[in-house]
């Protein structure tokens, strides 16, 4: 009968209709406050159990593509392996260095998490399912990921260990070069939806042409503003081929190397739900946020799409990870500032002459110089920064 | 082109991840509890205590000559000798170990003790799933824990279990041999030659060790045999 009566539109809002219906039962002077924490709870949930099914999905998917089984004995094909993990971390001893500054040392996992947690206030995760509408959101996001930064270091510095220390000034060097092509990569959306809020950049890329939505994707300021960001997002949550700051071979765990139990948790929790937050992100900036990429699919809730497309970024980081290796901290830095930085500001340039060319009869020329402007300096780039091998024939002195 | 290298590994990993879906070949993993990779035969991983016969405790070799006791380099086994003499699986009075311990925690399976043993009273098993909940007494084997009869050192190790038994039948022969030749000398003598040849044991009939009692372990049949009947010969002539 209740089935028989929800609309497909019904679907789409029911958390936000059930969200109405709880609200209504608790007395106005409190609604405020209930508003907000009916709206808080479920990412509390939602985002950390992504957080656990991504964690088997990593570790099986990349056995598989080492050609191993990966975990396969926690319930149906190792699918409860993060309650056993999390069973464990919790029941482990906390340990701390006796000569770390335990009130940092005590207070950066947790200023971390709350870190992670805090970018997702003004992510749209479904049509009217945002928790702040932030008029600034984007510069919000940014600000609070910039919070990360500081805990990395207090949790580096703290532990008064080398490793931890070599660990927090890799990862700080490398975040606060990778925010900048991070936020660079972003501006040409905010450029073209004139909006520096997330809900007005998903409505500015709703719509279709016949079955095709109008993501920013689908432009070449788009998609090379896309690249751009996914890879400084990628080295921006400290993961391969970017993961110097945990660089196992060379300093173990990096900056969470004195931390055990389930602070040792709250960091890979935290690591997860920036990887997330930067994600859900550049589905919003580029991807449409939570709208269907094709028309007649629209009839599949909007959050639903929002997690399929969170989901589909987090197989393709895995992916990566499977795939490359660890670059140096030279080259690091060296792609960080000599290409990424420098494709990022002509990529604005680009996005400022899409919106002053003219559409409509002449749409394929204007296609064509902008992925011209693009390409070529792209390719004299990475020809020139390409390291030529020099060869010396090396002479033993004490040989002869 | 630029990024090659990244598409071509990318690809290598998509087909790798595939792959492992499509053809068991690629999962080399062996599932341990459930599978096991066969062991090869030179396998040794915790020394036994061989014993002749059905019964473990008058068919044990050991002597309790304490060899492999000071040879041990992490001093991992506890032998008592005991005060009296038993009667062994041959018949002859010998000291017997009264406490024979092997603390398989401590033992680091270098097969020394094996190597030292002139009684050949002690081998390497192949068994190495040896868990337990007691990490004291669980891993402290006595001596009846570690007897093992022949026919299993045969199953496990058998080229290296029939040499044993050759080279053991050959010496009890010869040790016979001299016995009765220094007993009544003329008679003897023609027999004395003859090495390993277990012919003549086998018409005098044997009341004490029987015919081993059905094991459950596998029995490799034939080198028991001469041992067996070998054994026989001494226990009438004594």
């Amino acid at each position: 009968m209740i089935a028989a009566a929800l609309t497909t539109q019904d679907v789409d809002q029911i958390f936000v209709l059930i969200k109405h219906a709880l609200l209504a039962c608790v007395p106005a002077a409190l609604q405020p406050i209930a508003s907000a924490v009916l709206s808080i709870i479920p990412i509390l949930v939602a985002f950390p159990l992504l957080f656990a099914i991504t964690t088997v999905l990593e570790r099986k998917g990349l056995g598989r593509m080492q050609n191993r089984y990966g975990p396969n004995r926690v319930g149906p094909a190792g699918f409860f392996q993060p309650i056993a993990d999390g069973i464990k971390s919790l029941t482990k001893e906390d340990v701390v260095p006796l000569s770390a500054d335990h009130a940092v040392h005590f207070l950066a996992p947790i200023l971390l998490v709350i870190a992670a947690f805090l970018g997702y206030a003004v992510l749209p995760i479904g049509r009217n399912m945002v928790l702040v509408n932030l008029n600034a959101g984007v510069l919000f996001f940014f600000a609070v990921g910039s919070v990360v930064e500081l805990s990395v270091f207090m949790a580096g510095w703290s532990s008064r260990s080398k490793y931890s220390l070599l660990g927090a000034m890799r990862a700080i060097a490398q975040m606060i070069s990778y925010e900048v092509p991070l936020v660079l990569a972003s501006v040409v959306v905010i450029m073209q939806a004139g909006s520096l809020s997330l809900v007005t950049i998903v409505e500015s890329q709703s719509g279709y042409t016949g079955i095709f939505p109008h993501w920013y994707l689908f432009t070449p300021w788009g998609i090379a503003g896309f690249i751009l960001f996914m890879i400084a997002a990628t080295a921006e949550s400290n993961r391969s081929p970017f993961d110097l700051p945990e660089g196992e071979s060379e300093i173990i765990a990096g900056y969470f190397i004195e931390y055990s139990g389930f602070k040792f948790a709250l960091f890979f929790l935290a690591e997860y739900l920036g990887m997330f937050a930067t994600s859900s992100l550049a589905i919003t900036l580029f991807l449409g946020g939570w709208a269907a990429p094709l028309s007649f699919l629209t009839f599949i809730p909007s959050y639903v799409w929002f997690f399929l497309k969170l989901l589909v970024l987090i197989c393709f980081f895995i992916w990566i990870r499977g795939t490359l290796p660890r670059l140096r901290m030279d080259q690091l830095m060296g792609f960080a500032w000599k290409f990424i930085l420098p494709m990022a500001l002509l990529n604005i340039f680009v996005a400022g002459l899409w919106r002053f060319l003219p559409a409509g009869p002449l749409n394929s020329i204007r296609w064509l110089v902008c992925i011209g402007v693009l390409a070529a300096p792209c390719i004299v780039l990475s020809f020139s920064l390409k390291q030529k091998k020099k060869l010396l024939v090396r002479t033993y002195h004490f040989a002869e | 082109m630029i990024g090659n290298g990244i598409l071509k590994g990318l690809a290598e990993t998509a087909r790798n991840f595939f792959g492992s879906y499509v053809s068991k070949d690629r999962l080399t993993t062996v599932q341990y509890p459930e599978q096991h990779i066969p062991q090869i035969e030179a396998t040794r991983d915790f020394p036994f205590l061989v014993y002749d016969g059905a019964d473990w405790e008058s068919g044990m070799r050991c002597v309790a000559c304490q060899i492999c006791e000071k040879e041990c380099p992490p001093k991992c086994i506890l032998i008592t000798k005991s005060t009296d003499k038993k009667p062994d699986a041959v018949g002859k009075p010998q000291f017997y170990p009264a406490v024979f311990d092997i603390d398989i925690s401590v033992c680091m399976s270098c097969q020394i003790c094996v190597e030292v043993c002139p009684f050949d009273a002690i081998k390497m098993d192949v068994q190495f799933d040896l868990p337990t909940d007691d990490r004291f007494g669980g891993l402290l084997l006595d001596r009846h824990k570690l007897a093992k009869s022949n026919e299993y050192y045969h199953q496990i190790h058998p080229t290296e279990a029939t040499a044993v038994d050759t080279a053991l039948a050959a010496e009890r022969a010869k040790a016979a041999a001299a016995k009765a030749a220094a007993a009544t000398p003329k008679p003897a003598a023609p027999a004395a030659p003859a090495p390993a040849a277990p012919k003549p044991a086998s018409s005098t009939a044997t009341p004490a060790p029987a015919p081993v009692a059905p094991m459950p372990v596998k029995p490799a049949e034939p080198p028991i045999k001469p041992l067996a009947s070998e054994s026989s010969k001494p226990g009438e002539t004594k």
